[in-house]
């Protein structure tokens, strides 16, 4: 339990040991939920925080480890409310094993897997399952929603209750919209029996049409059916409507357009207990990218233009956007390597959330490195888990990064199963090189751990 | 470039090269024997996974005519996502070593892709909605043919823009070589954004009057189900080319195939503005022309935008000179 009454991270499940004795010496911590900023040593003891002292100042219990952290920035290590471990059903593109180390390799100390898996998650069985599962492959805390509807048919309720008891933190249908209002309303009017947040994918199949990219000039150019924006944005406010109206709560995953940051912002003003989530993909790219028709840049929702960029990073800035989400989409080869319009959407993103935005947000000023780790935490808030932080008497979750690394991403290969990243390619700079979870390194980079072997 | 994947990747003194080459090949259509022995030895596959009469035929035959040998594979009303994936599909077809890959897709980007893929030249013969770069060439060709130069001649491109891959290829080609370009047609088929390629936007036809070209596009029967528009009468009503419609001055053409009597009326297609015929007729001389200036560069295929660009190279060794 944190100080606050929430769950901890840890007690998701995952395979890891309770962690051990830990002197983390010389980082620079950077914890804007702590207001910490500034060059210390972090002693963990049994997986928890015992102190933070000056730099120089820690002294290593016998029998911990020492991490020669200098020149590193220690954050309060990242959580990610919205992964597709593609587990059970559709393992060649990913596994909870596969996943969860990517997950690791980016910092995260905790992820939620989405249902939209072959079966999908609306049995209290498989929660089960899947809980089972992760408590033997998982490399970090691993939860699981199940869905709102069976079968993700849009049309009956799952048994909520009996997956809450079973664990299930939340429910989505993610990947396809809860087209019917009314259905949407009753899962709301149910959420005061069960609890647990809705996660939303929020698009308007009517609207969508066969679109597979933003609606706009890149679009018309191209002659690809487009999403216009407010696809997503009408859908954002009908629930947001319901959601005032029946006292309950969901989240907006991954927002793509100026029109939904405003959409949520109404909602939000108007009292509704809404929360809204941003990828770095929307955060970082637009549809300039889609001219060349390659399907490592096709998602849902699709990337959009400057000004819906714009818009974006503004609403993160502001608060109207709580957490980012990677919305880690694995997809195998052969279902990338085709036409754009055939493609499965979707883009692999743990491996390079941070890197992504601290090279293209954090560097050119656009964004503070604090408000981007804030960020990268708070989706553990939907789920009424307590967010990491750096601070005394707190489950340690550090995410150890390096922000003068450069590299190719993809260039060594992928922790993931999947390549089908949308910045495979591009030289990014900043890289996690440790990530410690429950005071336990769940990742250590080779080269780095070679460091401090020599 | 080796390849012709889209308007997009020519200037105008590419299009110039490619019409010049295509009359040039007019004369070889006068003989008797109506071959020249250019791409004698050389296999050019023709891959269509759409169906089409008189693209691939004319394909064919401008292969034909320059004495290659064609391997045709049709896949009728197949999409690349059944059964063999198009990169499987290419994998096999590359094992004759073809010279050039000419392909239709419903899918954009996919004669891109297949670029990629191959060592063969790839010729994008439509894909998806996007581009149809042969047609453009061979109405920009026509329309030279017919009326001079195209810089500042006015032509209106008329119908279904959004689902129509020749528009796209077709004001891009058009605004190359120095025309004002308007697109006009139901608002529910242009779509948004479409300003971008460098056209003007027109929801009636009030101002037809000004055009010196009308383009007019097929109207597929399959968007009335989907409600762009409520009825064929009614877009005739509004948007067919017909002799009350038509000026005196003013050309008409089409892609083909066409709807009598909805998109153009039959007094219109068969009289004496339709440039219709000549535009099938160009075709196979400007296909002819694509595939010369692809391949005929040797071993190693030359870039097409560079053709032309070195002394000499256009005029010389024109390929009518040798017998067949």
């Amino acid at each position: 339990m944190s100080a606050d009454g929430r769950r901890e991270i840890g007690t998701l499940d995952w395979r890891g040991s309770a962690g051990g004795d830990l002197l983390i010496r010389g980082a620079h911590a950077l914890d804007p939920r702590s207001d910490l900023d500034r060059e210390c040593d972090i002693l963990v003891r049994a997986g928890r925080i015992a102190a933070i002292a000056d730099s120089g100042a820690g002294q290593l219990p016998d029998g911990g480890e020492e991490i020669d952290a200098s020149g590193l920035h220690a954050f309060p290590a990242f959580f990610d409310p919205h992964v597709h471990l593609r587990t059970p059903g559709q393992e060649y593109r990913e596994d909870i094993e596969t996943g969860t180390r990517a997950a690791a390799a980016g910092g995260f100390c905790g992820i939620v897997a989405m249902a939209n898996t072959d079966p999908v998650v609306d049995d209290p069985a498989i929660v089960a399952a899947l809980r089972e599962r992760a408590e033997a492959e998982a490399a970090v805390p691993t939860g699981y929603v199940a869905t709102v509807t069976r079968g993700m048919g849009g049309r009956e309720l799952t048994e909520m209750a009996a997956l809450r008891e079973a664990g299930a933190l939340g429910f989505s249908d993610d990947g396809l919209p809860i087209a019917d209002a009314g259905v949407m309303r009753r899962a709301l009017q149910y959420q005061h029996l069960v609890g647990g947040t809705i996660l939303l994918h929020e698009e308007d199949p009517t609207l969508t049409g066969d679109g597979v990219m933003a609606e706009g000039a890149v679009s018309a150019a191209l002659g690809l059916a487009g999403v216009p924006d407010v696809s997503e944005s009408t859908m954002i406010a009908r629930d947001g409507a319901l959601c005032l109206y029946e006292d309950a709560r969901a989240h907006v995953q991954h927002l793509s357009a100026r029109a939904s940051v405003d959409a949520v912002a109404i909602a939000k003003s108007a009292g509704a207990q809404l929360t809204a989530e941003l990828t770095p993909h929307h955060l970082v790219l637009t549809d300039e990218e889609v001219r060349s028709l390659d399907a490592r840049f096709k998602m849902n929702p699709p990337l959009r233009t400057e000004d819906d960029r714009q818009a974006l990073i503004e609403a993160l800035r502001s608060g109207v956007v709580d957490c980012i989400g990677t919305d880690h989409a694995p997809h195998a080869g052969h279902e990338k390597e085709v036409p754009f319009e055939v493609a499965n959407m979707g883009v692999t993103g743990l491996e390079t959330a941070f890197a992504a935005l601290y090279t293209e947000l954090v560097m050119p000023g656009v964004v503070d490195l604090a408000l981007i780790v804030q960020r990268m935490g708070a989706g553990a808030g939907l789920f009424d888990l307590a967010p990491s932080r750096i601070a005394p008497d707190t489950e340690a979750d550090i995410a150890l990064v390096d922000l003068d690394a450069e590299w190719e991403a993809g260039a060594d290969g992928w922790e993931s199963r999947s390549d089908n990243s949308c910045f495979a390619g591009r030289r990014l700079r900043s890289r996690p090189v440790i990530t410690i979870v429950a005071g336990a390194v769940a990742y250590r980079r080779r080269e780095f751990a070679m460091k401090v072997a020599g | 470039m080796r390849d012709l994947l889209s308007i997009e990747d020519l200037d105008r003194g590419d299009i110039e090269l490619i019409c010049d080459r295509a009359r040039s090949f007019a004369e070889v259509g006068r003989r008797d024997i109506k071959k020249v022995p250019t791409l004698r030895g050389r296999t050019i596959v023709s891959l269509f996974y759409e169906s089409s009469t008189r693209t691939s035929s004319s394909f064919e035959l401008a292969a034909k005519r320059l004495s290659a040998d064609v391997v045709s594979v049709k896949s009728a009303g197949s999409s690349v996502d059944k059964g063999e994936s198009l990169r499987d599909t290419i994998a096999t077809l590359s094992a004759y070593e073809p010279e050039a890959i000419v392909i239709r897709s419903p899918e954009a980007g996919a004669a891109a892709l297949v670029a990629g893929w191959t060592e063969a030249a790839v010729v994008n013969a439509g894909d998806g909605k996007h581009e149809h770069p042969s047609q453009a060439l061979l109405d920009v060709y026509t329309l030279i043919d017919n009326v001079g130069p195209l810089d500042g001649k006015r032509i209106w491109i008329v119908g279904d823009v959004t689902h129509s891959r020749v528009a796209r290829s077709c004001i891009r080609a058009f605004v190359t070589m120095g025309a004002e370009v308007t697109v006009a047609g139901p608002p529910t088929l242009i779509p948004r954004g479409i300003e971008e390629l460098g056209c003007a936007v027109a929801y009636d036809l009030d101002n037809l009057g000004e055009a010196d070209v009308i383009y007019a596009l097929r109207m597929q029967n399959e968007r009335m189900k989907q409600s762009f528009v409520p009825s064929l009468r009614e877009y005739a009503i509004n948007y067919q080319i017909d002799g009350r419609r038509l000026g005196p001055r003013q050309l008409v053409m089409h892609p083909g195939p066409v709807n009598r009597g909805v998109e153009l009326s039959p007094e219109v297609i068969d009289g004496p503005a339709s440039l219709i015929t000549a535009q099938v007729a160009g075709g196979l001389l400007v296909r002819m022309a694509i595939l010369y200036e692809i391949l005929a560069g040797g071993e190693r295929p030359r870039p097409l935008s560079r053709i032309g660009a070195e002394p000499g190279a256009a005029g010389e060794g024109s390929p009518i000179g040798e017998p067949a």
